[in-house]
This record gives C-alpha cells, sequence and structure tokens, in this order.
C-alpha cells in the first residue's frame, strides 16, 4: 500500500484503468467461455441478462476512462450528454401538457447546458445554488406565462424534480473529478471512481440480499424486493469495499468505511425512490420493455448516482473544509 | 458526399437526438420491398421520424407527399424536398382533368415506396380520424405493393402544433405487418380496417 503511494498521480491513475480493464477483460472472457456450454431454459436467460448489464459496464467504463482522459471540458460533455439522455427519459414517461412545452425548452436547452458550463469553470458556489435557487423560480414564472392553470402544481413539480434528479444531481460527479483538494491535485478520478464502486456494490449485493433472505418488503407496492436488512447488508458490504479501496482516496480507513457508507445507503435508496416514481407512471422499467417509448434504460442505471453523488460530493467538501 | 445527403445525415442526427428514433419493426422486417407506409399524423415532425427510423439505404428508395404550393414556395424549401427527401409533389387545389394522384401512381410505376397520411391533415386528438380514399385506390391499381400500417407515438408532444422549438422526448415508429385489399372488398370497410390496423400497433402502458 505504502508503495501505492508513493507512485506519482498519472501513474496511479494508469494504474487504475489498467486495473479496471483487466477486471473487465476476464470477466468478458469467461462469460464468453462459459456461454459456449449448453445454457437452458432460466439460466440461459441469467446469462442474457448478465452478458447485457456487462456490456453496460464496458460502456460505463469506457466513458469514464474517456471522460478522465479529455480533461474538464471532455468529462462535463460526457455526462452533460448522460444528463440530457437521462432527462429525456424521465419527462418521456410524465404526463407533460402543450402548456409546458417552454418550461421544457428552458430545461433542456437553458438549464442543462448552464449548470454544466458552470462546473466546468469552477464556478463551485454558484454551482450548488443555480438549480436549488434560480432555476426553481424561472421554471414556474415561464410555466404561468403559457397561461394553464390545470394541473399546475403537479406539472411544475415534475419538471422541477426531473432537472433535480437528472440534472443537479448527475452535474456533482463530474464535479468530484474537477473539484480540486488541498493535498490531493489531479485525483479527482478516483473520488469518482471511489463513489461509482461503492454504489454498484451496494445495489448489487442489495439485490441478492434480498433474493436470499424473503424478507418481508417495507413498501410492497413500490418494491416487492426492498427490505431494510437487505438495504443494510448492500450498505455494509460496500462501506467495507470501500475501507479497502481507502488508499485512492484521500480518507483514513475509518473515514472511507463512513463515506462509502453514506454513498452506497443514498444510492441504493434513490434507486427505490425511482422504483415509486415508475409505478407511478406505470411502468417497471424506464427502459425498453415497457414498451411505451424507445429509452435504452439509462435511468435505470444512473438512478443511483443521481442521488448519491450530491450528497457525497458535499460530505467531501465538509471533510475538507473547503469554502 | 454532396450537400443533400450531408444534410440529410444532419437531419438524422437531429430526429436522433430529440426523438431517439427508434423504428419498431413488429409485423415485417425493413427489406428493400416496394411499400407503402400509411400512417397516423400528429406533427410536421412525423415524416422525419419515419424517415430517420428506416435503414439507411432504404432512405433514398422511400419518398415523401409534398404540397406542392408550399414545399416549392422558397428555393431552400423546393431543395430540401427534392434534393434530400426526394419528395413526390401533389398540388392541392384540384383541377378537372387530372387525377390528384397521378404523381403518386407514377413514383410506384417506377419502383419507389412511398410513406403517405391518409387522414390528410395532422390530428391531434390521439386517435386518427377517417382515413381519406387514396390509399384504397392505390392498392387497388397497386396489388403486389406491400401496405405497412405505421403508428407514430408521442411525438405530437416534441413539437405541438404552432411551436417551432422541438422538445427532446423519446418517439417510437412501429410497423405492423402487410394488409391486403380484399377481393372485392368495399372501400369504407377496407379504409376504417387499415385506421383499426393502424391504431392496432399504439403502444400501451404498461
Amino acid at each position: 500500500m505504502t508503495s501505492l503511494r508513493n507512485l506519482t498521480v498519472d501513474e496511479q491513475v494508469a494504474l487504475l484503468f489498467f486495473t479496471l480493464f483487466g477486471l473487465l477483460v476476464l470477466v468478458s472472457v469467461a462469460t464468453a467461455l462459459y456461454s459456449l456450454r449448453d445454457t437452458p431454459g432460466a439460466q440461459g436467460e441469467a446469462l442474457k441478462r448478465f452478458r447485457r448489464d456487462l456490456r453496460a459496464v464496458w460502456v460505463g467504463a469506457t466513458a469514464f476512462w474517456l471522460a478522465w482522459v479529455s480533461g474538464p471540458v471532455g468529462a462535463t460533455l460526457f455526462f452533460g450528454l448522460f444528463s440530457f439522455l437521462a432527462l429525456r427519459e424521465f419527462i418521456s414517461l410524465q404526463h407533460t401538457r402543450r402548456s409546458d412545452h417552454h418550461s421544457l425548452i428552458l430545461a433542456f436547452f437553458f438549464v442543462l447546458p448552464v449548470q454544466y458550463a458552470i462546473v466546468a469553470t469552477r464556478h463551485f458556489d454558484l454551482f450548488t445554488v443555480f438549480i436549488p435557487v434560480y432555476v426553481f423560480f424561472a421554471i414556474p414564472v415561464v410555466s404561468a406565462m403559457a397561461g394553464d392553470p390545470h394541473r399546475f402544481l403537479e406539472r411544475n413539480a415534475k419538471i422541477q424534480w426531473g432537472i433535480v434528479v437528472c440534472v443537479y444531481g448527475l452535474s456533482h460527479a463530474p464535479a468530484l473529478l474537477l473539484l480540486d483538494f488541498p493535498r490531493y491535485a489531479g485525483r479527482g478520478a478516483f473520488l469518482l471512481f471511489f463513489l461509482v464502486i461503492v454504489t454498484a456494490v451496494a445495489q448489487v449485493v442489495q439485490e441478492l440480499a434480498s433474493r436470499r433472505l424473503r424478507r418481508r418488503p417495507v413498501a410492497r407496492h413500490i418494491s416487492r424486493s426492498f427490505s431494510w436488512r437487505a438495504w443494510v447488508i448492500g450498505a455494509i458490504v460496500a462501506a467495507c469495499v470501500g475501507a479497502l479501496l481507502y488508499w485512492i482516496t484521500p480518507f483514513k480507513a475509518g473515514q472511507a468505511l463512513a463515506m462509502a457508507f453514506i454513498a452506497a445507503g443514498c444510492g441504493t435508496l434513490g434507486e427505490f425512490v425511482m422504483k415509486a416514481l415508475k409505478r407511478d407512471a406505470g411502468v417497471f422499467f424506464w427502459g425498453n420493455r415497457s414498451g411505451v417509448t424507445g429509452a435504452v434504460g439509462l435511468l435505470d442505471r444512473v438512478a443511483p448516482l443521481c442521488f448519491a453523488a450530491p450528497v457525497f460530493f458535499h460530505s467531501v467538501r465538509w471533510y475538507f473544509k473547503l469554502a | 458526399m454532396s450537400l443533400a445527403e450531408l444534410m440529410g445525415l444532419l437531419l438524422a442526427f437531429i430526429a436522433r437526438v430529440i426523438t431517439g428514433t427508434q423504428g419498431h419493426w413488429k409485423g415485417c422486417p425493413p427489406t428493400a420491398e416496394q411499400r407503402i407506409y400509411f400512417a397516423n399524423h400528429q406533427s410536421h415532425f412525423d415524416w422525419v421520424l419515419i424517415w430517420a427510423a428506416l435503414p439507411k439505404d432504404l432512405r433514398t428508395k422511400t419518398r415523401p407527399i409534398a404540397a406542392k404550393d408550399y414545399w416549392t414556395a422558397t428555393p431552400f424549401k423546393h431543395w430540401l424536398t427534392r434534393e434530400v427527401f426526394n419528395a413526390v409533389f401533389v398540388s392541392r387545389q384540384r383541377t378537372d382533368d387530372q387525377d390528384p394522384l397521378e404523381p403518386l401512381v407514377q413514383a410506384l410505376q417506377v419502383g419507389d415506396s412511398l410513406v403517405i397520411f391518409p387522414e390528410g391533415t395532422r390530428s391531434n386528438k390521439g386517435e386518427p380520424m377517417p382515413f381519406k380514399s387514396g390509399l384504397y385506390h392505390l392498392a387497388e391499381q397497386f396489388p403486389q405493393v406491400q401496405l405497412i400500417p405505421t403508428w407514430i407515438d408521442n411525438v405530437q408532444r416534441v413539437m405541438p402544433k404552432g411551436e417551432v422549438v422541438p422538445v427532446p422526448i423519446l418517439c417510437t415508429v412501429t410497423f405492423g405487418a402487410p394488409l391486403q385489399l380484399g377481393e372485392g372488398e368495399d372501400k369504407h370497410v377496407f379504409l376504417e380496417r387499415a385506421r383499426e390496423a393502424v391504431l392496432a400497433l399504439r403502444p400501451r402502458v404498461s
């Protein structure tokens, strides 16, 4: 571990990506070999699902790498694009009216680019208040101008919500890349990597745990699998993984444990909230299987990150006592 | 690559960014057979959406119908419809000695596919209005051409009537199974059947 700490930043980053892609190659080769065997029925179905998820991880890892090598501008553009696609998916499944048209144009073509421009130029004070303060006021004003009182609060709430989750939440991911910490310059990629890994681990472990435990669901009508015990197991395992990864972060092992627990817990709770939203919209997946839209299910994958990133970001800022 | 081709690629790209342009081939594969696609009509964006949902090599052989007076009014509109989309021009003013379907018949005779909106105008009631009879006459004259019912979903939210800037919302284009004109089938029965076939492709929530 000490020898790793003594490497230069670039060497550490290179090692990180080397390990990441190495693991992915190993898993892919193993899956390819396994799929040569004759797999009947349910097993084949599970394998297909696993391969689809694996492909998504590949895409995610490549995007992450590209975001890193292309610097602040590239990272911002990348996450901006993700934000755009997620918001598009979110709005597609909500019921909007004709009179929402101008508010939606404002959300897509003004709020989103401006928020990411603020990230790219590292105005972190404006970054935290732009959407909660200014956009929060602007959207209902534009909406009221359209002159349609029908379900006014509900329509505005939907748009605001979409903006906060898909734009505000997700924009904290490139912010982690760009935020300069004292004694930690140039290592933002590790923090983002740390965040992505712990939220992903929590998600997978929680899913496995809920299948094993078969506990009484907390809210049957929202999710048949979510139970407190599964959630705690997911968050704790993720926290342990985070503690093991402490050497890539600015934290000490105990602090990494706590930070990972916070991020992972928020991520899986965020996913749970998104499930409630999906039930409200009458779909089970944001993706293609709903048959309503041609969505690729991106929102399903980024939702935990949308919730975990802001909490994690501000915890980190607080930890470093950054103004 | 010509300017028109570049323009085509640009428009297809914009359509993809805004709507996702997912083509769902439920009843027939996307093959290079001669076809008439008939679809519901809710927005000016409809044609671009169908066109962008088609595989690239089918786009050049699949042509829209454009109103001559409107789409030849300025040089740019004329260039766009003629060079980029290879549109079939029809005149909206009826003259006694000319069959309004004549340009469509010519296009079908040379082997091109067509996209038509048999409602005749844009509707915003959700369900398509009764179909005009042009589809029946074409089906009668060209029994070998496949008639493909097509449903375009969600596009009225992208660009409602009277708006100019589209809002990014995912849309789907669903292509159904080919329809046949029955032996001696009544015009109204056939048109109603065609309308039902289009409506049946509408995706249901969950």
